[in-house]
């Protein structure tokens, strides 16, 4: 679908990929870092955030997808726990 | 009700976006396709959830998506609509997402004529009070006495209220939402989906660069627009309005925070001069007084 | 056989060529078309959808989503419902919609006028369409099922409007053979999804017009170019196809009458060059060697046909019933660009004057005098009446 014949697109029509616009966590200024011992797997941070970058594991755990978080700092705003830190990068 | 657990894992709309950082259009997004899951076909006009999916050859969507012309995201929608009855293909929710620019200014009159022909889709404007995608210029919905690049004093003019507009089309469902309120926002984009007709749902999307606040803010500015009473969460269905979430509390102007706190929260209002927080204070009394006279309160 | 405006031979093509969705909004002269195509699906005679929008821009972004979903769409409008639209002509053209729209042509104000010109189209011309221009109401009921063979095939792709000129096409009743829907199926296969350059499938997700950068679009809109290219080719075996499945004679991109050995060549567009011919004849008749190339298609823009038309003229004259401020008659320059000799350019008809066979007789006899003085490339503004009286 959506191919000519020559198997060559016609109009430009893009695919489903992450990373679309690159390695956003590149943006970052500062690192959200959960604490998992205070973390109490409400994933509220994994509701709010704004870029899906956090991710959860069927235990229940989350985990910041760094490639993407573009570190908004969103997610320690919403932690109930206050389990999630704001380090500066680099 | 939805609850966290209710919204799937898998992610439609994906990490690495060219969103900015705590958009609230992004992550209404990834909510809202969450809810409407992959049989879903989206029409963006030119706003910021046009730049959002960044450049071909790659799209965050794991959802087909349309964009067309500013003003055309209705009638767009209308004809992708007519598009899949005719070819008999069931099972396949349309959704308009645009923003205020293009829905309350110049997208304003296909919305229009697609509520009143009641097409089969959802129209959800992502309000962030301006023309953010090309740097903040006033839009019809900017508040009055926010600054905005065409209005470096503030603007003059109240905020154009869309949800009553269309409120007056007679729709089969008109809502309120806020992007702070994400599973508010999910009950109504779940409640529409199950409607035929045209479905519109405006949401409040608090916009860390242009309304001028820290990222991690977002979800605290958006809460403070509901909880002093500025954005009012509602939803309307067969000529009845019903609050929803924390404004179901607030009909008591005693129950309200200060306008001032949340205005304070953001840079555009910053020097606003106290005569006009009075002023905008009173359009938030009024609002509600008019609100309760609707609920028959 | 039939007598029908050349509004309603529009609204029986697409009858014939099986549109699903028509999105329109009505403007004179355009109205009997979509007024007819309602009474068709409303009295059950049509199988389409008809979507009842607000404006042309909305007509367009409409048939816009619905031929991405699979559905084969029309629209018609004319003059300013075409300006308005324009946003979304240029949207359907760069985007490779292949949706069928009928434009009659009226007169851009303002001052007000409802009558015929053709540079409401000719405005469109670099928005990625097919353009093609009719002669008479036959030619407008077949030009609309051989513009949807035109836009679907493969190797084009590109979306179809064809103009009919107002009051004097568009509401003017002729003798009318309507195709045979048998014909017309066997002519036009129905619309493929698969082929289609955009298409909203969710089992299989694409993002159909976001950014892209300077690096690829040049690319892009050379795969336009390309189709541009190859359509003169389709356009060609569609005439000749529907020429065989409906016994007339169809024109693709120009119509040749008595030229070959013409020494005078009136190349004319549109509903006048019936006008035109009758004054070939004329002039035939006193002695005068005259004939007319008729441009049915402006694009692609037929300059080699032309330029081999009329090589062996004296004189080219061409009326135009447009023009561009500042550079000249659309069709004369254009067309100038083609030919080794300069061409005389007559505009004529502005604003729905008409253009009777005298005047066409008078151009020709003009342009031969003014060859023979060695007087070429000149602009003449046809019939000035000045402002008194």
């Amino acid at each position: 679908m959506n191919k000519a014949k020559t198997g060559r697109a016609k109009v430009a029509l893009s695919k489903p990929s992450e990373g679309a616009s690159g390695l956003t966590g590149l943006w970052r200024l500062r690192r959200p870092v959960i604490d998992p011992a205070k973390c109490t797997k409400c994933h509220l941070c994994w509701l709010y955030c704004p870029e899906g970058a956090i991710a959860r594991g069927a235990d229940g755990a989350v985990w910041m997808i760094y490639e993407y978080c573009k570190g908004c700092g969103i997610c320690s705003e919403v932690c109930p726990s206050k389990s999630i830190s704001l380090v500066k990068e680099g | 009700m939805i609850t966290l657990k209710d919204l799937p894992v898998e992610e439609y709309y994906l990490p690495g976006n060219a969103a900015c950082s705590g958009c609230a259009s992004a992550l209404s997004t990834r909510i809202a396709l969450k809810i409407l899951g992959p049989k879903t076909i989206v029409v963006i006009p030119a706003c910021c959830a046009s730049v959002i999916q960044g450049y071909y050859p790659k799209s965050p969507s794991k959802v087909p998506i349309m964009n067309t012309a500013f003003a055309a995201t209705a009638a767009t929608a209308s004809g992708i609509v007519a598009g899949l009855e005719v070819k008999g293909r069931k099972g396949i929710t349309v959704m308009g997402w645009a923003g205020d620019g293009g829905t309350a200014d110049i997208g304003i009159q296909a919305l229009s004529g697609a509520a009143e022909r009641n097409e089969d889709f959802i129209y959800i404007c992502y309000d962030n009070e301006a023309y953010m995608n090309t740097g903040t210029q006033s839009s019809s919905a900017t508040p009055r006495g926010a600054k905005t690049t065409t209005a470096v004093m503030g603007k003059g003019e109240r905020k154009k209220d869309v949800p009553e507009i269309m409120i007056a089309h007679d729709l089969p469902y008109v809502a309120t939402a806020c992007a702070a309120y994400p599973l508010d926002f999910a009950e109504k984009v779940s409640k529409a989906m199950k409607l035929k007709g045209l479905k519109y749902i405006h949401l409040l999307s608090p916009c860390p660069p242009g309304w001028r606040f820290p990222t991690e803010k977002m979800v605290e500015v958006g809460k403070a627009a509901v909880m002093t009473g500025a954005w009012i969460l509602y939803e309307w269905e067969g000529g009845k309005y019903t609050l929803t979430g924390p404004s179901k509390g607030l009909i008591d102007k005693a129950k309200r925070r200060p306008l001032k706190e949340y205005l304070a929260m953001q840079g555009r209002f910053s020097k606003i001069p106290e005569a006009e927080v009075e002023a905008l204070q009173r359009d938030v009394d009024s609002k509600w007084e008019a609100m309760k006279k609707k609920l028959g309160a | 056989m039939i007598i029908a405006t050349g509004n309603h031979a529009v609204s029986y093509g697409v009858r014939a060529a099986r549109a699903e969705v028509i999105a329109a909004y009505p403007i004179t002269p355009q109205t009997q078309i979509i007024e007819k195509l309602a009474e068709l699906i409303q009295s059950g005679e049509m199988r389409a959808k008809y979507i009842r929008v607000e404006s042309e821009h909305s007509a367009m972004s409409a048939c816009i989503g619905a031929e991405a979903c699979g559905a084969r769409t029309f629209t018609a409008t004319s003059s300013h419902g075409l300006a308005y639209m324009s946003e979304m002509v240029f949207w359907a053209g760069m985007g490779r919609f292949p949706i069928v729209m009928a434009v009659v042509n009226r007169t851009l104000a303002p001052p007000w006028s409802i009558w015929n010109e053709h540079t409401d189209m000719l405005a469109q011309r670099d928005s990625g369409w097919i353009m093609m221009m009719c002669g008479s109401a036959q030619e407008a009921h077949d030009t609309t099922v051989m513009a949807y063979r035109i836009a679907e095939d493969e190797r084009v792709l590109q979306p179809v409007m064809f103009g009919l000129d107002a009051f004097s096409l568009s509401h003017t009743a002729e003798n009318l053979e309507l195709i045979d829907q048998e014909v017309a199926d066997g002519f036009l296969p129905p619309l493929n999804p698969e082929s289609l350059p955009v298409y909203m499938d969710p089992d299989n997700p694409v993002t159909f017009g976001n950014l892209l950068g300077p690096d690829k679009m040049m690319e892009f809109r050379h795969l336009i170019k390309e189709a541009f290219g190859r359509a003169k080719g389709v356009i060609e075996e569609a005439a000749k196809d529907l020429s065989n499945a409906t016994g007339r004679k169809q024109h693709g991109l120009i119509e040749d009458y008595r030229s070959s050995d013409a020494e005078v060549v009136i190349l004319a567009m549109g509903a006048s060059s019936g006008d035109c011919k009758d004054a070939v004849d004329i002039l035939r008749d006193e002695g005068i060697k005259a004939g007319m190339v008729r441009v049915k298609t402006i694009r692609p823009f037929p300059g080699e046909e032309i330029a081999s038309s009329v090589r062996g003229a004296k004189a080219v004259a061409i009326v135009d019933r447009d023009y561009s401020y500042g550079f000249g008659g659309i069709i004369g320059r254009e067309a100038a660009s083609y030919l080794s000799k300069k061409p005389l350019n007559y505009i004529a008809g502005i604003g729905g004057r008409d253009i009777t066979v005298e005047d066409f007789r008078k151009i020709a006899e003009d342009a031969l005098a003014s060859a023979e003085r060695g007087e070429l490339g000149i602009e003449k503004w046809w019939g000035m009446r000045g402002f008194e009286g």
